[in-house]
């Protein structure tokens, strides 16, 4: 399936894919109106090093330690995507002590959040990855 | 090929899902005691907290059984396993045949002798949703009941949580000198147990119930008295091994199994908070009674039953038991080396042992914790990775970066 992979060398730290994550799931059709003097919530963050940075995302995994360590059933893998059900999520945060890459985080509602390939939102097709000026994140088979 | 699952919680719909990821044709009887669709059990605190509904806490979608082509029995209790004919026995006396057989009974809750404790009426355990019902009830919806709790392990404390707000006063006892002893260290229970106080629980720590005088009033060991409307029993909990010590099955305390999640009986699987597993943190072999190791043991035994060769052996204790706002994620061995970080409304521990970490507490700031957990799980040697700057915060800027390429830049 196609997943979001990461090429390193060629990422920028520019955090344009924090802002389209956020933006893409805020529901709201206007960017400014939906991040402007906001705290955001993206669900792909960039690490920034000295002369590396790199943009991690949930990885999707086949065998994913978070649904499996899930108490509610909320987190679900379905056609290799993992998706999290926010109306059943008590924020225990049993996947955020399971997942091996940090990639489930903390939301406004209390429930957590995950990359979800934006199968959830209006787009359909990564956001994170339509953004980026440098292909330093991709959207593809491997 | 026929299985049977004997309960109905993690580790039996592990089993389930264990199974069908190999055999979708075989019959797969799961019998449980209890009447309810699979529910997540630990949701029983977030429901008298209002963060969950009965009805959101089915743990799979409503057409589970139907879709996986389970045939259950709920509410039917096997009262013993005939291995020799191979099936189970049920309390009626029906038996039902299996090639396999899984056993996901779980826990039940321990009750130190009291004296006068039959006498409480106002009592309950909590464990089950049954036991769920039954505090909603003793409580209310006045706010009027002052509730003593014994025990402040994990099923009080969370206990606590979910019906302080219910709660005219919280009371909670325990004979160990400090709260969460299993989850904890010193301070990280000091931490907790002052937040919890200032929320309005009161602990007397150190002492016992030595007896009920009436059925409203304890007197302690230490000569305390208590008087309380609503009493609950969380003191701990045994392994429910009986089924597989008849059959001769080896047990020490849980039902020891190996790493392929079968019994030294053939054609008899365990799985979860039963069973002994080996604590790759500790070195120790075990009883980790806690939700992620259940689902795992639970899916392995699934998949060697339906005929497939998988192993579950990094079993490790961790814990996501945050408190009334208060988040909090432990894993792991305590023993070794401690990294500690102390601040208004955080703490955080790592404690590294022969060069690995092997245990955590992160309390307040749990961001990203998970990347410590797999540090733990795969026994990273910690000269590989930049292990001064993942002891500031999680992060895969401290690994090599081909162990990074290989977590971000493949499939997996």
């Amino acid at each position: 399936m196609k997943r979001v992979y990461v090429n390193e060398k060629w990422c920028l730290g520019c955090h344009l894919c924090e802002y389209n994550c956020a933006f893409a799931n805020s529901g709201m059709r206007d960017m400014v109106k939906a991040l402007k003097d906001r705290e955001i919530f993206p669900r792909i963050r960039v690490e920034e090093g000295d002369s590396i940075n790199f943009a991690v995302s949930c990885r999707h995994c086949d065998n994913p330690l978070c649904v499996k360590g899930c108490i509610s059933g909320a987190l679900s893998i379905e056609d290799g995507v993992i998706s999290i059900d926010s109306n059943k999520c008590v924020g225990c945060f049993t996947c955020v002590l399971s997942c091996p890459y940090g990639c489930i985080s903390t939301s406004e509602s209390g429930a957590v959040q995950k990359c979800e390939l934006c199968t959830k939102n209006a787009d359909g097709t990564p956001q994170c990855v339509a953004g980026c000026p440098n292909n330093a994140i991709v959207f593809e088979e491997r | 090929m026929k299985y049977v699952v004997i309960g109905n919680a993690t580790a039996a719909i592990g089993t389930v899902e264990g199974i069908r990821s190999v055999d979708q044709d075989g019959e797969i009887v799961l019998i449980s005691s209890e009447p309810h669709f699979t529910y997540g059990r630990p949701l029983i605190s977030y429901l008298l907290l209002g963060k969950t509904t009965e009805e959101k806490m089915n743990y799979r979608p409503t057409d589970f059984y139907e879709k996986n082509h389970v045939t259950t029995m709920l509410g039917r209790t096997v009262t013993k396993i005939d291995k020799d004919a191979k099936n189970v026995v049920l309390e009626n006396g029906e038996t039902v045949s299996y090639d396999k057989v899984a056993i996901c009974t779980g826990s039940r809750p321990f009750v130190p002798p009291m004296e006068g404790l039959d006498t409480v009426e106002d009592q309950t355990a909590f464990m089950t949703m049954d036991d769920a019902h039954r505090l909603a009830t003793l409580l209310g919806d006045q706010k009027d009941k002052d509730v003593l709790i014994i025990g402040a392990g994990l099923i009080g404390l969370k206990c606590a949580e979910g019906i302080l707000h219910l709660s005219k006063s919280l009371t909670i006892i325990d004979m160990a000198p400090r709260i969460l002893p299993n989850v904890l260290d010193a301070y990280g229970s000091s931490f907790l147990q002052e937040y919890l106080e200032q929320l309005g629980m009161k602990f007397y720590l150190s002492d016992s119930v030595a007896k009920f005088t009436t059925p409203h009033h304890a007197v302690c060991k230490s000569g305390l008295e208590l008087d309380f409307d609503v009493l609950v029993v969380a003191v701990g909990v045994r392994p429910n091994t009986q089924l597989a010590e008849e059959i001769g099955c080896d047990v020490n305390r849980g039902i020891l199994v190996n790493t392929h999640s079968q019994t030294s009986v053939a054609d008899v699987y365990a799985a979860g908070d039963c069973t002994v597993s080996h604590d790759i943190a500790a070195n120790v072999d075990r009883i980790l009674a806690i939700l992620p190791n259940a689902y795992q043991q639970g899916e392995v035994a699934g998949i060697n039953m339906a005929g497939g060769n998988t192993v579950f052996d990094c079993a490790f204790p961790m814990n996501a038991s945050g408190f009334l706002g208060l988040h909090m994620i432990t894993a792991g061995s305590y023993d070794g080396e401690a990294y500690i970080t102390k601040a208004d409304g955080m703490y955080k521990k790592l404690v590294v042992r022969d060069n690995k970490l092997v245990g955590f507490i992160l309390i307040g700031d749990v961001d990203r914790g998970g990347i410590y957990t797999s540090l733990i799980r795969d026994q990273v040697p910690l000269d590989t990775i930049n292990f001064d700057l993942i002891r500031e915060h999680p992060q895969l800027m401290a690994f090599a970066k081909s162990a990074r390429a290989k977590k971000l830049a493949q499939p997996h």
